[in-house]
């Protein structure tokens, strides 16, 4: 039980900036968007899943994180000419799991971080194929060898992305 | 009661917040016949959203333009010089092929205004820069950033020079949004340029166009341009969609899917142009064009090719060569017109020959030939039996001479001795003095005759009787 929290410290919620709350969100979609143009790889990377997972582990509170991932996932549907809600259901459901496991689980360490994103993207993905495939009955594209490669890139980035989120943390 | 809530507090809310979004999925799907645009709310938060996210968009984008610029208007510079003269070049050889095509351009319109086919041709495009796209791989959109203030509506078509991207599908004031071949669910009427097979062209699971469901055929073969064939009323007739790349057979059922290599590069687009105008009149600038290209190639040509006053040239008449005989007019003689052909002095000259005929006006109707051919080389006009004058132009146009250039094989006055042959045949105790076996002056030949071989039927049949004259 290595990744278990074990102070009290580890498991309190941790206050950012406001702006960053705000820009965050902003500047991960804006980003998404623009440097998926330019470089076609980017495609795979999901920034604002990368940010809801964020905030979902550093708050530690279910419901917030349950509201922040819907927003965010509902702007992410604004970007494409999908119905609003696909990623705004898929990025809810991720945002109210890592927040519930947060209070749970070591955040801090680099490699739980990246198990964790790990994990998530793939939920996102399994989240996605079910509302796309089996709700709105829509071609899916996924292959497993591709999602686990989108997986292990995102985790990568996680890693290197939380650990400048950090940066902004308030000193309590 | 209340613990239940205060207990399940974060469970219900999640299942609230599912919930209400899955409500909302249900309110926006749309049945297959139905506009593609969102109305309503989802409009409004599109818009909103795409507002916010396309100012700082706008600004990264231009920046990074401004950069890219600079460095190649201003640094980037070596080998341009070159670049420029290739390029020169290059406009020179499609003036000429413009100019070769601008006939066939005429006649097809011709043509389509016999059948009453009515072409749509590009009245007027709206460049636009591309500042973004949907950033996942769920959704092949891009964000141009011209909207309904520059004219842009739904539904039009956009290109780049190398072939159609896509259609704008939802349009703000200042952004629009592009839905790209490439999407699942787009479409695009298309037909294949070789074998004329038509189909729909939508994007498959993997960002790739494809034609779906078209019946197995082998005529099919990768690298076969496939264009828009103006059937979906959105794309103009003729656009490059791109090449086949494969087929592949469907998993259940008999048809295929014929996988398209875009011609557009989708993954690395910076300006698109839409197509705002659309009509079935040529526009003016294009007929002007075409007017133009024939007098613009044949300029190049003057430069190009070698002058009319070339001082290496042959010192021969032009279109002749040594022989008299016409020779194919190559390079810059092709303006020059060619000299009506000449037949051969003949080595023997006969009663036949066109020095020994008779001024047309000193011949006397009825009047036979009253003997012997003078000897070659005397000079003496022998009496001949001059008929009725004949249709000379009929033996000119079918009796084309042994060289094969297409001069009569002894020119006009063979014709005119005969064709009164054969429209007049004349008993053997007439043809008996004049029968070839008796040559006229000991050497009588029998060229003429054997050159007309080649000829056709019916020169055949004017030459037969000549030999027995």
């Amino acid at each position: 039980m290595a990744l278990m929290a074990s102070s009290r410290h580890e498991v309190g919620a941790r206050t950012y900036p406001w702006l960053v709350y705000v820009l965050a969100p902003i500047l991960a979609l804006g980003l998404q968007s623009l440097l998926a143009l330019h470089f076609g790889f980017f495609a795979l990377i999901d920034l604002p899943l990368l940010i809801t997972i964020y905030y979902a582990i550093s708050k530690r509170e279910p419901i917030s994180a349950t509201l922040v991932g819907a927003l965010i996932g509902i702007a992410q549907d604004g970007l494409t000419h999908h119905p609003l809600g696909i990623f705004g259901i898929s990025k809810a459901v991720v945002g109210y799991i890592a927040a519930s496991l947060g209070v749970r689980v070591d955040t801090e360490h680099h490699g739980t971080r990246l198990m964790l994103t790990f994990a998530f993207t793939l939920a996102q993905t399994a989240v996605l194929y079910l509302l796309e495939r089996h709700m709105l009955g829509q071609p899916f594209a996924g292959h497993w060898m591709h999602e686990l490669i989108k997986a292990a890139l995102n985790a990568l980035l996680a890693v290197i992305l939380f650990a400048l989120l950090d940066l902004t943390r308030r000193r309590e | 009661m209340e613990s239940f809530f205060s207990r399940y507090r974060n469970a219900l809310v999640l299942i609230a917040v599912l919930l209400a979004q899955v409500i909302g999925l249900a309110t926006q799907v749309r049945r297959p016949g139905q506009s593609a645009s969102d109305k309503g709310g989802v409009r409004l938060i599109r818009a909103w959203e795409i507002g916010l996210i396309s100012v700082p968009e706008g600004i990264l984008h231009g920046i990074g333009h401004g950069i890219r610029g600079s460095w190649m208007n201003y640094v980037d510079l070596i080998h341009v010089r070159q670049q420029n003269k290739s390029l020169q070049a290059q406009l020179d050889a499609l003036r000429l092929e413009e100019a070769s095509m601008a006939e066939d351009a005429r006649q097809a319109q011709r043509l389509q205004a016999l059948l009453g086919f009515q072409e749509k041709y590009i009245y007027k495009t709206v460049a636009a820069q591309v500042i973004g796209t949907s950033g996942t791989e769920q959704s092949y959109v891009l964000y141009i950033d011209k909207g309904t203030k520059d004219g842009i509506a739904a539904d039009m078509p956009v290109i780049t020079p190398d072939g159609i991207v896509g259609k704008t599908r939802d349009v703000f004031d200042h952004t629009s949004q592009v839905l790209e071949i490439s999407d699942a669910t787009s479409g695009a009427g298309v037909i294949m340029a070789d074998t004329r097979i038509q189909g729909v062209l939508r994007g498959n699971t993997w960002g790739q166009p494809e034609i779906v469901n078209l019946s197995p055929d082998n005529r099919i073969k990768p690298g076969e341009p496939v264009v828009t064939s103006g059937g979906d009323s959105i794309y103009p007739r003729g656009l490059a969609v791109g090449t086949v790349d494969r087929v592949v057979s469907q998993p259940e059922g008999t048809l295929v899917n014929v996988l398209i290599k875009p011609a557009a590069n989708l993954e690395r687009l910076e300006e698109v142009l839409i197509i705002t105008s659309t009509g079935s009149q040529m526009p003016a600038a294009m007929q002007q064009d075409l007017s133009d290209a024939q007098q613009r190639a044949s300029d190049i040509l003057a430069e190009r090719l070698p002058s009319r006053e070339d001082p290496n040239a042959p010192q021969t008449s032009a279109g002749q060569n040594a022989n008299g005989q016409s020779t194919p007019a190559t390079g810059g003689e092709t303006s020059l017109p060619t000299p009506p052909p000449q037949p051969p002095p003949a080595a023997h000259p006969d009663r036949f020959s066109t020095s020994s005929i008779l001024p047309a006006d000193e011949m006397v109707p009825g009047q036979r030939a009253t003997g012997q051919a003078p000897p070659a080389g005397s000079g003496a006009t022998p009496s001949i039996a001059a008929p009725a004058p004949a249709p000379v132009k009929r033996h000119e146009a079918t009796a084309p001479n042994a060289t094969g250039t297409g001069a009569p094989a002894s020119g006009s006055a063979s014709g005119v001795a005969a064709a009164p042959a054969k429209r007049k045949p004349v008993t053997p105790a007439e043809s008996a003095p004049e029968t070839p076996s008796k040559p006229a002056n000991g050497q009588l030949k029998t060229g003429q005759p054997e050159a007309r071989q080649p000829a056709t039927p019916q020169s055949t049949q004017s030459t037969a009787p000549q030999g027995r004259v």
